[in-house]
């Protein structure tokens, strides 16, 4: 059962996602898919409330969660990094890179950083073989990446942190 | 098996899943024995619409399991136990009650008293080879006493007292609707199962003023055995131990719950199942096949017709339906057998004319089809005055703890027939007939609905959604 209880105005967003796909079961993908897409994370309150929408059980939602393995219950960081490990990226050294990015960030796969900035995640083939080995952070695309490029990616947005904080102050 | 086929040394040893055993009031789920046939997912979202059991992970260490990992008891399951009715490999059971009963049985200071369910007699037969739909009152009774219970009664009594208080309830709600009182709700629901209470309880908490407020025909008998009995008898509460033979898993947790216990000593002390009876008889080494008929003992072991065929869907509400008639238009029933109201359909309704008044019923049972009956009250679309609800296709015939009947649905029609069958050989078929009810609200309760019989026979029902 969930502990937290959602603010009004976040169940109110999932409904208006589930109404979005008229509420279907058959449409559970989609409607995780785009709630993940706002939230960053399915956590289980999230799939207590699109259960009881789409009219089914909460533990097929889970099962869903679960099954794939774009779908996560842990909190992504606000720059989720990505780095492919489809079989052009492999053979081209994608698995070095993910090291040095762990090393860098000190987290493993599936987690964030303390301070909730970056998570890191593997994910398979985007379709740029042509640029293997690929990271994406968020939206953006690093293409041809080597391991010693990855203390410079992460500087990049430990600035773009920096500026934020900076302006805000 | 293994013995059959010649298996004795397992040459392939392979990688095995192990996942941690979950224990609930009612149910035990042992993952490391399942095979993800996904039966009871299925039975569990398809055909209950409970939808607490599914296939979560991926590859090798998929299981199937309430959401989040949960144990059952955290679940809004009910309890019906039709998953533990088609899992083939026993990964889901019943919580096996057994030695709690031999160690009452075996414990000289406590007086043990027993009642069977209606449909158990319909079922029993059948762990001992007899033919499908074999009616065994009388062995049932003859075992009971070689087993060593210092009384056996029927819960066919309590059926008949249920129905003395929810025909009583229906034709109140009924009197003050057609008086025009709008407060007054209806239809009325049946609340004898367990598995529906807690459905209801956990999908449908804005309605739990409609159904019935009286007690189950199990929790009826614990009540009145632990007072009326127990005073006559000159027994202690707490040396009176009651046990429940049940043809029904959810039966286990309704004993447990918190409102059928007095000073934390409950009405109903064990539940065990019509298999475990089973299991209980052979391991005491008793010939079941050879037991001569006996009958239960008196006064809680008399029972009406009407009481007998709660064990089968349409039951409870034709049962009712004799009573209510009588009481209502102070004639005798011209006719006992309402064949519109029996049948194995998932949703059945019938119209019953209660002299020039027409009495609208609807019958459900598979809490999926209770589930499109309780939207259509949601909705206001629902005409119906009264409705009955069993959470097992069948009725309690189809019960999670009945013989393994592997989906073959002639088996429960069978079972069905044997129902009606010990209802047409009953002298008495009425509940308000039964000379030992008539007894029990003259001597000890006064009247159906009194304050007495509303503190003993009557409870409340719970949100569960959070």
């Amino acid at each position: 059962m969930p502990e937290i209880k959602l603010a009004e105005n976040t169940v109110q967003l999932i409904k208006d996602v589930c109404a979005e796909f008229e509420n279907k079961e058959s449409e559970l993908i989609n409607v995780l898919h785009k709630v993940q897409g706002k939230f960053g994370y399915l956590p289980a309150e999230v799939q207590e409330v699109i259960a009881k929408e789409l009219k089914m059980g909460v533990a097929k939602v889970y099962g869903v969660v679960t099954f794939y393995s774009f779908f996560t219950m842990i909190p992504q960081g606000e720059f989720p990094i990505s780095i492919c490990m489809g079989t052009a990226c492999y053979v081209r050294g994608a698995e070095q890179v993910l090291a040095e990015f762990k090393r860098q960030l000190k987290v493993e796969v599936g987690e964030s950083t303390d301070d909730g900035k970056f998570s890191i995640n593997c994910l398979r083939c985007v379709g740029a073989c042509g640029l293997a080995p690929v990271v994406t952070v968020g939206e953006k695309v690093f293409g041809r990446v080597a391991p010693n490029q990855v203390k410079k990616i992460i500087a990049e947005y430990r600035d773009e942190i920096n500026n934020e904080e900076a302006k805000t102050a | 098996m293994a013995h059959h086929l010649g298996i004795r040394k397992i040459h392939y040893p392979g990688e095995m899943s192990t996942y941690r055993e979950d224990t609930s009031p009612a149910i035990i789920r042992e993952i490391d024995k399942c095979i993800m046939c996904r039966r009871c997912e299925m039975m569990c979202n398809e055909v209950q619409t409970v939808g607490v059991l599914s296939a979560i992970n991926r590859g090798f260490s998929t299981v199937v399991s309430p959401a989040f990992e949960m144990n059952l008891d955290h679940s809004a399951c009910t309890y019906c136990g039709q998953c533990v009715a088609v899992c083939p490999t026993g990964a889901l059971t019943e919580v096996d009650d057994t030695g709690k009963v031999i160690r009452a049985l075996a414990d000289p200071t406590k007086t043990v008293i027993v009642q069977t369910a209606p449909a158990v007699r319909a079922a029993l037969g059948e762990e001992f080879d007899m033919e499908v739909g074999t009616l065994v009152t009388g062995k049932l009774v003859a075992a009971l006493r070689r087993l060593g219970f210092d009384h056996i009664f029927d819960t066919d009594f309590a059926a008949d007292l249920t129905i003395m208080e929810e025909g009583t309830e229906l034709l109140s709600r009924l009197g003050k609707h057609l008086a025009g009182d709008k407060d007054v709700k209806l239809p009325i629901l049946t609340s004898c199962c367990p598995a529906w209470v807690k459905f209801f309880e956990h999908n449908f908490p804005e309605m739990k003023d409609i159904p019935s407020t009286a007690r189950s025909p199990q929790q009826m008998f614990g009540s009145i055995a632990k007072t009326y009995f127990a005073e006559k008898m000159g027994v202690k509460r707490e040396d009176l131990v009651v046990v429940s033979i049940m043809p029904c898993v959810a039966k286990k947790y309704e004993c447990g719950r918190d409102e059928f216990k007095v000073d934390g000593n409950p009405d109903v002390d064990h539940v065990i199942t019509t298999r475990e009876l089973a299991a209980l008889i052979k391991l005491s080494s008793i010939d079941f096949n050879s037991l001569p008929n006996e009958e239960f003992d008196n006064p809680m072991g008399e029972s009406s017709g009407a009481g007998v065929i709660f064990g089968t869907t349409g039951g409870v509400i034709e049962a009712a339906v004799r009573t209510a008639y009588e009481i209502h238009t102070k004639k005798e029933l011209p006719r006992l057998d309402f064949d519109e109201l029996r049948g194995m359909e998932g949703i059945r309704e019938a119209t019953i004319d209660f002299d020039g008044l027409p009495i609208k019923i609807g019958i459900a049972h598979g809490l999926g089809n209770a589930r499109k009956l309780l939207e259509d009250i949601q909705a206001g679309k629902s005409e119906f005055h009264a409705i009955e609800i069993m959470s097992c296709p069948g009725g309690c015939i189809g019960g999670g703890g009945q013989p393994y009947h592997h989906g073959d649905a002639s088996i429960l029609k069978k079972r069905q027939m044997a129902i009606y069958e010990e209802d047409r050989n009953k002298a008495i078929r009425k509940s308000h007939e039964n000379p030992y009810i008539i007894k029990l609200y003259e001597e000890f309760l006064g009247k159906p609905m009194s304050e007495k019989a509303h503190h003993l026979l009557h409870t409340e029902y719970f949100d569960r959604t959070e």
